[in-house]
């Protein structure tokens, strides 16, 4: 198993209320498990997941998670 | 008939002119730029008589095309030098629209120094044209612009006001011109560029507009209008980041502090590191929930201008439930925010509003703090001396001009080396050694460095129109595409923000080409977008070259070089010649 660090933000925080904004929170996966897996077990509909990002970089739902990850998990969003 | 309106400054005198035959299908920032272009010495001396500030709203400006209710603000800028284009949202534009003026051209410069008018613009409904009345505006002059607003308004009812603040009055170079949003604040800016110390210069402090009975803007095809109208909307009301309780409406630009923060490209305490330790403090979720605790009611934002559909302006509350200021958008609260290690939405709050009341740009005021900060005149996170040093620039105190005539300035004069300006204008909150395109699009802008002039972030961060590799560097052909496109929404008059939308959905950009025909009888196809930006940025960059400017201007600042930002650990790597093919290969 690995243990990974998730954070959720703007309105992907609903799925896991009572957190504060940025907050991490650990999550167990089996090895060898990739982001898609990370937002299904978290039960995010995926056409609301928009952007991921593995210790600072941007990833693809392949990409596979190695113990200890940071990953910021982002729905559309826009501004300037 | 649209005209063009020129006020002479000199002796208070105004002229109407049919538009001329060469202005036709110019508009916005191609109208304004093309003015600067054709009429302005580029060797003139920003803030002396011969420079002239132009106001021009955009082609579908006035009409009930959506979101569309912008001005573009042209002159040759004092903080750059070079040519200048800041526009904003406000009722003020599509009010001009409807008196069929396509232009203001403000020149000349009255004898008497210290002395400010105002412009008193009413449509004269039996002559069926606009009318001018130059009226002293010395009794408002030094003073709070959230102070003076409510006066003119109670003065002469239902206006819409353009003018300057201090900032403007005291001709800083780092001085915006400010208009009236929706509920009357003054806080919307073409702020960029020092263009309030232009009207400033001229002895101009208000332009008062009353368009009750102007005519409204004529349509050559009302139905390719009105179907392009309908893209357009369509394409605003489905997409996630523009329609209404999506991302921008819910959290407001802000909504970019995280995931810039996430991306390492977050510039933190004067572009010293790519992530800030409290960027979830000032973020727009802490916005959206702050205000929902003081106010006990979830509350999304509103229209910064009239007939916006995305809504994006909000407004931040105090503790008590009372307004502390509106608005608070990403830039300004990153400037004020990790850009000066200040972790409070309560600070930043009040130096925007400071910025609102004096006439400021918040981008580059926060830029320039940062730099007081790491001269060590005050601490990084120190917020009660940098709202202490903020009334000093209010007061025009030395100190206060000194952070009032820029980054760049202040830079010199307090012996920092890291100043994160490119011709003279400071970068906003995109770290360009963590995300590569839009460095290149501050090196080449024709306006210093300004994420507006070709918003790469989409596809480099947002995966809007695509997703790239923040990291990629071989991006001239990608920078030279969004300068292009953007000098044309520019000029349509509709606001940056539909790019989100019509990037990622084809019939919204068909539909604002088709607004575009409708209003001017054109047969513009999309084709004639990338030829439109083109030519305004010919116009922009053979006025900088006149005004001595070459492709060494188009280069970042040397410790972007050397220096390496965490947490990437990426200096600035892009080749010269690479910049040099955004406009040349």
């Amino acid at each position: 198993m690995i243990t990974v660090h998730a954070k959720l933000f703007a309105t992907l925080r609903q799925y896991r209320p009572g957190l504060s904004i940025g907050e991490a929170f650990p999550v167990e996966l089996p090895d060898g498990a990739t982001v898609g897996d990370l937002v299904r077990q978290l039960g995010l509909p995926e056409d609301q997941v928009k952007l991921v990002f593995v210790n600072a970089l941007f990833r693809g739902l392949d990409h596979p998670l190695a113990d200890g990850d940071e990953v910021g998990i982002f729905p559309p969003v826009g501004g300037g | 008939m649209a005209t063009i309106l020129r006020i002479n400054m000199a002796d208070r005198t105004y002229t109407l002119e049919d538009l001329p035959e060469k202005y036709k299908y110019l508009a916005g920032r191609g109208l304004t730029s093309t003015i600067v272009h054709d009429e302005v010495d580029p060797l003139c001396h920003p803030l002396g008589p011969n420079n002239k500030l132009i106001l021009s709203p955009g082609i579908v400006t006035g009409t009930s095309a959506p979101t569309s209710a912008r001005i573009s603000v042209g002159a040759k800028s004092p903080l750059t030098g070079g040519i200048k284009e800041a526009n904003s949202g406000s009722g003020f534009p599509p009010s001009l629209a409807k008196m069929g003026i396509r232009a203001i051209i403000v020149e000349g410069q009255p004898e008497e120094k210290d002395e400010f008018w105002m412009v008193y613009l009413t449509w004269d409904g039996e002559a069926g044209r606009p009318k001018v009345e130059f009226l002293p505006a010395d009794k408002y002059v030094g003073k709070n612009l959230y102070k003076v607003f409510p006066k003119l308004l109670k003065r002469f009812g239902q206006v819409n006001i353009a003018g300057i603040g201090v900032a403007g009055e005291n001709l800083y170079n780092n001085s915006g011109v400010v208009f009236d949003d929706i509920q009357g604040r003054p806080s919307r800016y073409a702020g960029r560029g020092g263009l309030g110390a232009v009207m400033g210069s001229k002895g101009l402090k208000f332009i008062v507009l009353d368009a009750k009975g102007a005519p409204g803007v004529e349509l050559a095809n009302k139905e390719l209008f009105n179907q392009g109208r309908k893209k357009l909307t369509e394409a605003l009301m489905q997409h996630d980041i523009t329609k209404p309780k999506g991302a921008l409406n819910s959290y407001g630009t802000a909504v970019l502090i995280n995931i810039l923060n996430e991306a390492g490209g977050l510039p933190t305490r004067n572009f010293s590191s790519g992530r800030f330790e409290g960027a979830a403090k000032i973020a727009g979720e802490a916005v959206f929930e702050g205000n929902k605790e003081r106010l006990g009611k979830e509350l999304y934002n509103h229209a910064c201008s009239p007939g916006c559909i995305i809504q994006c302006s909000n407004t931040w509350y105090n503790p008590d439930g009372t307004e502390l200021v509106s608005c608070q958008e990403y830039e300004s609260i990153w400037a004020f925010g990790a850009n000066c290690g200040i972790d409070s939405l309560d600070a930043t709050g009040e130096l925007i509003r400071l910025c609102n009341a004096y006439g400021l740009d918040t981008i580059e005021m926060g830029t320039t703090m940062a730099v007081a900060m790491e001269s060590g005149l005050l601490e990084f996170g120190d917020a009660d001396t940098a709202i202490a040093l903020m009334r000093e620039v209010g007061k025009g105190t030395p100190v206060g001009r000194i952070l009032g005539a820029g980054t760049a300035t202040t830079a010199k004069v307090l012996g920092v080396t890291r100043a994160p300006v490119v011709k003279g204008q400071a970068m906003p909150a995109y770290e360009p050694r963590a995300v590569k395109g839009i460095g290149m699009v501050y090196a080449t802008s024709t306006m210093g460095a300004d994420h507006t002039s070709g918003y790469t972030i989409c596809p480099e961060i947002l995966g809007v129109s695509g997703k790239v590799d923040q990291f990629d560097r071989d991006k001239a052909a990608l920078a030279r595409g969004f300068l292009e496109a953007t000098a044309f929404i520019d000029s349509s008059g509709h606001c940056l923000f539909i790019a989100f939308a019509i990037l990622d959905i084809a019939s919204g950009f068909e539909g604002v080409v088709e607004e575009c025909n409708g209003v001017l009888g054109t047969n513009w196809t999309m084709d004639d977008v990338g030829r439109i930006g083109k030519e305004v940025l010919a116009k922009e960059r053979a006025f900088n070259l006149a005004a001595g400017m070459s492709n060494k201007d188009d280069r970042m600042p040397e410790f972007m070089k050397i220096e390496t930002l965490p947490p990437h650990n990426v200096t600035w790597d892009i080749p010269d010649e690479t910049l040099d093919a955004v406009f040349g290969g």
